[in-house]
């Protein structure tokens, strides 16, 4: 059917690589996102591409994939030199792209999103059958399974990236690159994504995977290539290298991360979730009868794949939304279903509330810092006459708060777009500390923040904690959890699955958790051993 | 990807200016295509608006009309609601402000009916302008379409009304009887001539007192309450409001309700002081040069005042066209007006990267 | 006796159909082009505008040249003149949409009025378009012959027949454009492109140049309406002559949720108000008494507002409408 399967033969030694990248540089305004990048993918191989954010990566797969151009360097692929202007040079040249955000349209079905993509005749109800019949192959020869009459919003994440995977080998792709694919799906959604790809390597076909998670490398991979401020730093067959070695060549140094070693006494129950119930629009249960209790002077981690209810949690429990269930006890005030708050009660109440997302929640990206320091908080704005606001004030507070989270440029009248994600989030930190909660919530601490705010968002989380405040950390990057909490609560499908100390847990019994397999309680044995 | 704000002045001014020099170059360019000198058409309108006598009178008094409209667009924009009703809310305003008028003259003092129906012209337009925002808060209902249906129902409505039961008793013209002399706003020449000074006449009221005002008012609101920063916050990221606490539901609709007023306050200016009676289609689409006035003004109260200042030049300056030029009248303002509408609103990025990377500072982003 | 009342009605009621037929026609193929621009995730509010500089375009030139055909050529280049400054505003510069077809809208009113008293001098007007600058009726074949058999008669002769040519263009833009949308690979990408534009961009495909053809598609259909309101159904171009009906197809769209079949009938029904408008004003109805014309006429706008607060079931338009295509994050 496709070349793809024909190419099998030919992975031996001297075969060229099935992707050549010599010098690649891109320059955006005056940052070199992509400097002298090369890179060899050997055919028939799994080939992972490691860095932080804003590494270089996903500007090198874009270029790959023909939706940016290089400014300078040579692409060559299975020792042919090409250029790859657009999306449809790429495409024609069988380099399939399956992005972190999935691009499908949402209200189509599966045949209709492929037969967007595929190269056709006028008229849909001629290439219809085409299409079905070469997904039918498509499916016998990969073991993608899928309903080519469903419509994809109604498909599970799982089968959703299955369409995408499809997409992009149904034209006859022979490389296929995925770009932190595993951010939506549950561990085991992972598992069977991971065992196609091995399908599909025994197939012939060449697959890149970008990601942050050493684990996956670690897994899946046959060679990793690192990248750093835009530069390749080093290649490695996976099996020579350690997760140890790779993070160090990510980061650039020796990785201290900061560790919550404390012993604790927990106070007393400040904040108290009974029973919490919580529907969407569409009336889908997201949340399910959740019950926890947060106590002064301590930290507890939620963790979770993406999309399990915790950001619903953080939503109710701030105010942002009001349960349909159950109820939330905090600083003698009840809220339900019947009683709701709003956030602006709930800072009142002393729960203050770092979002999951700053650039779209935390922040308010064109105003000026200044501006940005007083939001839900106008109260520190205000003057003396309770109707107006004052500016100076505002620039007061913003200059406190920058100084005490270190927020450079420390310049109050700079707007938030300016600044950088570290710097971003140090400033929605401060502003939330700055209020003295009794309780925070934190949603994604340092989603998208370089390694050295990372430490100084983690001291500073601690040194609340020691201060007597009770925390909720809701991270999807399971080391920030175990390097932070006291507890650990493990949320599936909307519900609390378990929960474990802090101190001494198995990574591996809360990724069960996680998945929806164990259950807490088993913990003490395997904590003393 | 970040790019650095472009440095104030040329936001400000240099933008504006720019696009004022390419609306009015391609309206030069089709005064010239219809065989006319494009010099002497804009001679001939400054000359109108300003020089001959009683001029700026006139255009003074198209000014605070633009300036009530052009506030209306602006305030709505602050929370990006685009509100395209002002003709309507307007209309409505008019309607508010003849009923308390000619309802309430035979009875009380004029000094006592004018605040009165000032409050009742901004009464109505929010009233008017409260549905589609309340539609819009609630069910989702886009507001720019919504505030278009109303323009035309406000519309069918005050035709209804003035071919009906207000319709001055044995006219067939649908417009209203006059309003007590009482009961109307001031004219300007009239307070000059009994403070002793020759002015010329026109239709210029103390309505630019109130359209002023306004402007502060707005400044106030916007910059310095704490309802103004809320309905910036919702006007740039709604997430960020709700995060933040802002109810933004109350704020959709209280915010349509400010814009609506200050649209129905255009009516005063008409109803009250020029005509002193309710006429038919009295709005004349200044609702809709309130779109390019807050445009051009960048939605800035000072901003409003010297784009309305410009607009009133050129609807007065526009109607000496006829007078002068066969091929050309006052619609030629229309142009102007979709022009720069285009320039400033539609086509607002097409200056900003060229100038961006001219004025692009050395340090690309701070920090990082 | 029976049968000959009834039958009367029947005639009444073809009449009536025909006229509907008549006020209609501008609105569905606005409503046709609002549907290209729109379902390719373009707003078109600039539908009034680009149907006004059709109607002047078809009027002088048809009057300059003495032909229809040469009038309706240049209607369409019009329309597709103001739908490539449209698309040059909000596509290649990312400008907002509503924006730039309020621009457009008022654009257009002060353009056909300016070049109208440049070329005619008749204070924005078109001289009368004599009958062989016009479009004239078309009688189908055997309209009269068969005019006398019952109800089919009157139906084919009245209602059908002995409308101009536009009617029956506007008539077969319905299902062409249907064709065009949900059969060919064309349509697919079009409404793609108005749901996923990010998709449609993986897939290798212009965002752009798709946006652009369906907005130049929306130009033509816009062109002809305002050819037919000039030089077919009227006979010279009056200022402001299409008096809020590109805002009525709009909601006509709106209104038919974005699909052609629907879009058609909430065409038809604001035609047939419009039609009963003037057969109603001044007549008596038992117990609300003389409903003003007015009333009537602000109808479909009502029914929008009604429409739109989701009373009739909720209308979801295309997913990316409005919203400008940055491919850079």
């Amino acid at each position: 059917m496709s070349e793809g399967v024909e190419t099998v033969a030919g992975v031996s030694g001297d075969a060229p690589p099935a992707v050549a990248l010599k010098a690649i540089t891109k320059v955006f305004g005056l940052v070199r996102a992509n400097d002298a990048v090369d890179l060899n993918v050997p055919q028939g191989t799994i080939h992972g591409i490691i860095g932080e954010n804003g590494a270089g990566k996903s500007t090198l797969v874009s270029i790959l994939s023909g939706h940016y151009r290089a400014d300078e360097g040579e692409i060559t692929l299975f020792g042919e030199p090409v250029k790859l202007n657009t999306s449809a040079d790429a495409i024609a040249q069988g380099i399939g792209m399956v992005h972190q955000h999935f691009m499908l349209v949402p209200n189509f079905t599966v045949l209709e999103n492929l037969m967007l993509g595929l190269a056709q005749t006028k008229l849909l109800a001629s290439s219809r059958e085409m299409v079905r019949d070469k997904l039918n192959h498509l499916i016998a020869a990969y073991g993608l399974e899928v309903d080519a009459d469903a419509v994809v919003e109604r498909l599970p994440v799982g089968f959703q990236q299955r369409v995408e995977i499809i997409k992009a080998l149904i034209g006859g792709g022979r490389i296929l690159i995925l770009d932190e694919p595993t951010g939506v799906l549950t561990p085991d959604e992972t598992d069977q994504m991971f065992e196609s790809l091995r399908i599909l390597k025994a197939q012939g076909v060449t697959v890149i995977l970008i990601t942050h998670k050493l684990r996956e490398i670690m897994a899946i991979t046959d060679n990793v290539s690192v990248m750093r401020h835009g530069k390749m730093v080093a290649h490695r067959k996976t099996a020579e290298t350690s997760r140890e070695e790779l993070a160090e060549l990510m980061v650039g140094r020796a990785v201290e991360a900061v560790r919550n070693d404390a012993t604790v006494s927990a106070g007393e129950v400040v904040m108290d979730v009974r029973g919490v119930s919580l529907r969407d629009e569409a009336g889908t249960l997201r949340l399910k009868d959740v019950s926890l209790e947060l106590r002064a002077g301590e930290i507890v981690g939620i963790a979770g794949v993406a999309g399990n209810g915790q950001s619903e949690l953080l939503a109710v429990l701030s105010a942002m939304r009001a349960p349909n269930q159950g109820e939330i006890r905090v600083g003698g005030r009840t809220i339900s279903a019947k009683t709701p708050a709003d956030p602006r009660d709930m800072r009142h109440l002393g729960v203050a509330h770092v979002p999951e997302d700053r650039h779209r929640e935390g922040l308010v990206l064109p105003f000026h810092m200044s501006e940005n320091a007083v939001l839900g908080y106008l109260r520190h704005a205000r003057s003396g006459r309770r109707w107006f606001i004052k500016k100076g004030r505002m620039e007061d507070r913003c200059a406190d708060l920058m100084g005490a989270f270190d927020v450079r440029p420390p310049d109050p009248r700079l707007r938030a777009n300016n600044f950088s994600g570290g710097n971003q989030q140090k400033l929605v930190m401060a502003r939330e500390h700055g209020a003295e909660p009794k309780v925070l919530l934190v949603g994604q601490p340092t989603r998208g923040v370089d390694i050295g705010a990372i430490e100084f968002i983690h001291r500073q989380l601690l040194a609340l904690r020691d201060r007597g405040c009770a925390i909720l950390v809701v991270s999807v990057e399971l080391d920030e959890i175990m390097a932070l909490s006291d507890r650990i609560i493990a949320m599936n499908a909307g519900r609390i699955v378990g929960e474990v100390p802090g101190k001494g847990a198995d990574r591996q019994e809360v990724g069960l958790m996680m998945a929806g397999v164990g259950k807490g309680a088993i913990t003490s044995e395997r904590a003393a051993s | 990807m970040k790019r650095a704000p472009l440095p104030r002045w040329v936001d400000l001014a240099l933008i504006p200016f720019l696009n004022l020099v390419m609306a009015l170059a391609v309206a030069g360019v089709v005064v010239a295509l219809v065989g006319e000198n494009p010099i002497r058409a804009m001679k001939v309108m400054i000359d109108g608006a300003f020089v001959y006598p009683g001029s700026l009178g006139y255009t003074l008094y198209y000014t605070t009309n633009f300036i009530f409209t052009g506030l209306a667009v602006a305030v709505a924009f602050q929370a990006r609601l685009f509100n395209i009703g002002g003709e309507g809310q307007a209309a409505m305003g008019g309607l508010g402000a003849a009923l308390i008028c000619l309802g309430l003259d035979p009875y009380i003092p004029g000094i006592l009916v004018i605040p009165i129906a000032i409050a009742a012209a901004a009464f109505f337009g929010a009233a008017w302008a409260f549905l589609p925002g309340f539609l819009q808060a609630t069910r989702g209902s886009h507001v720019v379409i919504t505030t278009i249906m109303f323009n035309f129902i406000a519309a069918g409505i005050l035709v209804t009304l003035l071919t009906g039961p207000l319709i001055e008793p044995g006219q067939s013209t649908p417009q209203t009887r006059d309003i007590a002399p009482d009961a109307t706003l001031p004219k300007i020449h009239e307070i000059a001539r009994a403070l002793g000074f020759d002015m010329a006449s026109s239709p210029l009221n103390i309505s630019i007192i109130v359209a002023v005002l306004a402007c502060v008012g707005v400044w106030l609101l916007i910059w310095r309450t704490p309802l103004g920063y809320r309905m910036r916050t919702l006007g740039q990221s709604e997430p960020a409001a709700v995060y933040s606490g802002v109810a933004v539901k109350r704020t959709i609709v209280v915010v349509m309700c400010i814009s609506g007023g200050l649209a129905g306050l255009m009516a005063i200016n008409d109803v009250m002081g020029a005509q002193e009676k309710l006429l038919i289609n009295f709005t004349a689409g200044y609702g809709f040069t309130g779109i390019a006035v807050a445009l051009m003004g960048r939605s800035h109260p000072v901003g409003i005042v010297l784009a309305s200042l410009l607009f009133g030049a050129l609807y007065q300056g526009g109607a000496e066209l006829s007078f002068e030029f066969s091929t050309i009248d006052r619609d030629m303002v229309l142009v102007i007006q979709g022009l720069i509408i285009l320039f400033s609103g539609a086509l607002a990025y097409m200056l900003e990267t060229p100038l961006g990377r001219l004025f692009q500072p050395r340090r690309a982003t701070a920090g990082a | 006796m029976l049968d000959g009342s009834f039958s009367a009605i029947w005639l009444d009621a073809m009449q009536i159909g025909s006229s509907t037929l008549r006020l209609a026609t501008p609105l569905i193929l606005c409503a046709m082009a609002g549907l290209f621009s729109e379902r390719a995730g373009v707003v078109d509010i600039g539908l009034e505008g680009k149907l006004l500089m059709g109607a002047f375009a078809a009027a002088a030139v048809a009057s300059l040249s003495g032909s229809p055909w040469a009038g309706l050529i240049a209607a369409i280049g019009a329309g597709m003149a103001m739908a490539l400054l449209h698309g040059f505003a909000t596509i290649t510069h990312r400008g907002d949409q509503i924006v730039s077809g309020v621009a457009i809208n008022i654009l257009a009113a002060g353009f056909t009025i300016v070049l109208g008293i440049a070329l005619f001098s008749q204070g924005g007007q078109s001289p009368p378009l004599a009958r062989e600058e016009r479009f004239g009726p078309i009688d189908l074949p055997f309209a009269e012959a068969w005019a006398s058999v019952p109800y089919l008669g009157p139906f084919y002769e009245t209602f059908l027949s002995g409308h101009n040519l536009l009617v029956y263009v506007a008539l077969l833009a319905v299902p062409i454009s249907a064709f065009v949308l949900f059969a060919t690979a064309f349509g697919l990408r079009i409404r793609a492109v108005g749901e996923a534009p990010e998709a449609v961009d993986s897939a290798g495909y212009s965002v752009a140049w798709l946006r652009y053809r369906a907005v130049i598609i929306a130009g033509v259909l816009c062109g002809v309406a305002g050819a037919y309101l000039s030089i077919a159904h009227g006979g010279g171009f009056v200022r402001d002559m299409s008096a809020g009906k590109g805002y009525i197809a709009l909601a006509a769209l709106i209104f038919g949720k974005w699909q052609p079949v629907p879009t058609l009938f909430a065409c038809l029904l604001f035609g047939a108000l419009e039609s009963s408008a003037a057969r109603l004003s001044n007549v008596e109805i038992p117990f609300i008494g003389e409903i003003p014309i007015d009333v009537i006429l602000i109808a479909p706008y009502v029914l929008t507002v009604v429409l739109l607060a989701g009373f009739f079931g909720r209308a979801t338009p295309p997913r990316a409408l409005s919203v400008p295509y940055v491919k850079d994050r």
